[in-house]
């Protein structure tokens, strides 16, 4: 370890001490400025706030605003409606992805892979106003394929989509899949392929079958991969796809009652400043405790697998 | 549901199980290319057939109204020079901030290194909300309809200065910065005449992520602008979007002259062929970068 003398006379070579903290400078004015100073605005959350008094001179409320929160009738269902759809994603979209790389990785070498390859990626490139339009091409009520082509066929009436909350689910499901498991698959696949091909030889030489060479090396060599994945997951338990919920749905009223998740919530809230930061300060602080309890628990288990 | 299928090499497949595999992963593709594929085809379509046919793969009437009408109020035009200016400024800058500061981290000497990564990586885990974020944008900032609203919230990325920091620390010898050093070398000629230019391909796949984030961004507009000369791509297309609800519910005649304003069905398609067309054309070129960046980012917490 250098020991800078610090009886350094020239500049430059001030210059150069300080030179990390001057690149980090710029890096951390906006780091500050964007990701700190909101934290600070957390005080809102306890106040009273109205514009022309600014935040310093709003008045103190205390819990109030978490009260009217928590005494909102919608608030549980959103609650549950955010909960659930992330559980669901998180599991079904890392079991889709890593089932799709394993079946991918079976494929023998042909030209066609590369084709399914920049296929699958291509939903995830597509922002979700985009994904919004593709959907509206199914769903459109009066032109879309669903009913204008598909019901007709199996002899079924049309259905308002966008006025009937019980398909989102499902419809947002899908949507959520059809958009990630393309590129999530990719992710997996390149890990897949960096697993030491001489663990597999070992096992068929010991008689192992495809589906024991899966289970015993594939799958444990992607623990690391999928834990962290889990992990990171789990701090946005009560976070969302704000242009899924928002932009797929098309903002449509009706559908809130399935279609509403926290995020959303708060957006349309914001007119109510306290009430929505006690929101999102709901939000970020369990998303922030779940991300600690799951990385230690993690921990516990196998600590190499841990985030930090 | 149990996961199991095979792995290894592909030595394994028989021939039956790879041709039920292509089956599959083709029928994949379709659900993957068939959604893009039909808002192509209706972009193409005479307005007039949509109401008999609905939308088909295959137009029934084929036209080049839509496309001429997208293109002619020239808001498209619009939208595309400032989606093109925030994406370029927003990469070019945010790039530079980023490596920047991922540069010290990425050092071992640096002692108070593990502070400034956890910094800046405590943002990822807890946030202030939407609200605070809000007023700050808006009553202190004062970003509320300028140009710069569009790219400097979202200059810095935490992920991607973690990338780039592993990037460098991987790739760039230490011996090679040292004997720079001993040279007599300042960190700032290090930095801009070593690492950077080793740096080319993790820069070249951040950048391409930025580009990503920026051309889709539909968030920053929908927050902080509501001047229409500034709305990007995304958010014209969302704006516009949004406004098809709007006019079916109130599908009485009485808003007829509503229905003149705002454009027919096939011409909100092609202003979506025209908003995702470039990315569509571009991401296949770059394919492996992204693919690699995605996966350092996954593996490096």
């Amino acid at each position: 370890m250098k020991q800078t003398s610090k009886k350094k006379k020239s500049l430059s070579e001030c210059i150069d001490k300080f030179s990390y903290y001057i690149m980090l400078f710029p890096g951390f004015i906006l780091i500050f400025i964007f990701g700190y100073i909101p934290i600070a605005g957390i005080i809102l959350a306890f106040k009273n706030y109205s514009a022309p008094k600014g935040i310093l001179g709003s008045k103190w409320c205390g819990l109030d605003n978490f009260r009217a929160f928590f005494r909102t009738p919608d608030m549980w269902a959103i609650t549950r409606n955010t909960i659930c759809y992330n559980l669901v994603f998180i599991f079904t979209g890392i079991l889709f992805a890593v089932v799709l790389a394993l079946l991918f990785n079976e494929l023998r070498k042909g030209t066609m892979n590369k084709v399914y390859q920049t296929i699958g990626m291509m939903p995830y490139f597509l922002s979700y106003v985009i994904v919004a339009y593709l959907v509206y091409s199914f769903l459109g009520s009066t032109y879309g394929v669903m009913n204008k082509t598909v019901l007709p066929f199996l002899g079924m009436d049309p259905i308002n989509w966008y006025a009937e909350s019980k398909y989102w689910p499902i419809i947002l499901f899908v949507v959520k899949n059809w958009k990630g498991i393309g590129y999530s698959s990719v992710v997996y696949l390149a890990a897949i392929a960096g697993i030491n091909q001489e663990f597999y030889e070992a096992a068929r030489i010991d008689g192992a079958n495809r589906f024991q060479q899966a289970f015993y090396i594939t799958i444990p060599c992607l623990k690391t991969i999928i834990s962290i994945q889990l992990i990171m997951s789990m701090g946005g338990l009560f976070g969302g796809d704000f242009g899924l919920f928002y932009l797929v749905s098309m903002n449509q009223g009706p559908l809130f009652s399935t279609t509403n998740v926290l995020p959303t919530y708060i957006y349309r809230s914001m007119d109510k400043v306290g009430f929505a930061t006690a929101a999102g300060l709901y939000a970020s602080l369990i998303g922030f405790i779940l991300v600690l309890i799951s990385n230690s628990i993690v921990k516990k288990l196998e600590p190499e697998n841990s985030l930090f | 549901m149990r996961i199991k299928k095979k792995n290894v090499g592909n030595f394994e497949t028989s021939n039956l199980e790879n041709i039920i595999l292509h089956i599959f992963f083709f029928l994949l593709s379709i659900t993957f290319l068939y959604p893009v594929l039909l808002v192509i085809a209706v972009s193409f379509t005479e307005q007039s057939s949509l109401l008999q046919y609905g939308y088909r793969l295959m137009p029934k009437v084929f036209t080049l109204d839509a496309y001429r009408i997208a293109l002619g109020t020239g808001d498209i035009l619009n939208a595309y020079k400032v989606t093109i200016g925030s994406t370029i400024c927003g990469t070019v800058l945010g790039l530079f901030i980023m490596l920047l500061y991922a540069y010290p981290l990425s050092r071992k000497n640096f002692k108070r290194k593990s502070y400034f990564t956890f910094f800046a990586y405590f943002t990822t885990l807890f946030s202030g909300g939407l609200v605070p974020w809000y007023i700050l944008c808006t009553q202190y900032l004062h970003l509320h309809n300028t140009f710069a609203a569009m790219f400097v919230p979202s200059l810095i990325s935490v992920w991607d200065i973690i990338i780039l920091r592993t990037f460098i620390s991987v790739n760039i010898p230490d011996a090679l910065i040292e004997a720079a050093k001993i040279d007599g070398c300042s960190e700032f000629r290090i930095f801009w005449q070593i690492v950077v230019p080793l740096s080319k391909a993790g820069i070249a796949t951040i950048a391409l992520f930025r580009v990503l984030v920026f051309w889709n961004d539909y968030y920053l507009p929908m927050m902080l602008i509501s001047d229409s000369k500034l709305y990007n791509l995304q958010y014209y297309l969302q704006v516009i979007f949004l406004n098809i609800q709007i006019l079916a519910q109130n599908s009485s005649a009485a808003n007829s002259t509503l229905m003149q304003k705002v454009p027919m069905e096939t011409t909100r398609f092609a202003m979506c062929v025209l908003t995702m067309g470039p990315i569509l054309f571009i991401y296949p070129f770059f394919q492996k970068y992204f693919i690699k960046g995605m996966v350092i980012g996954s593996v490096k917490g």
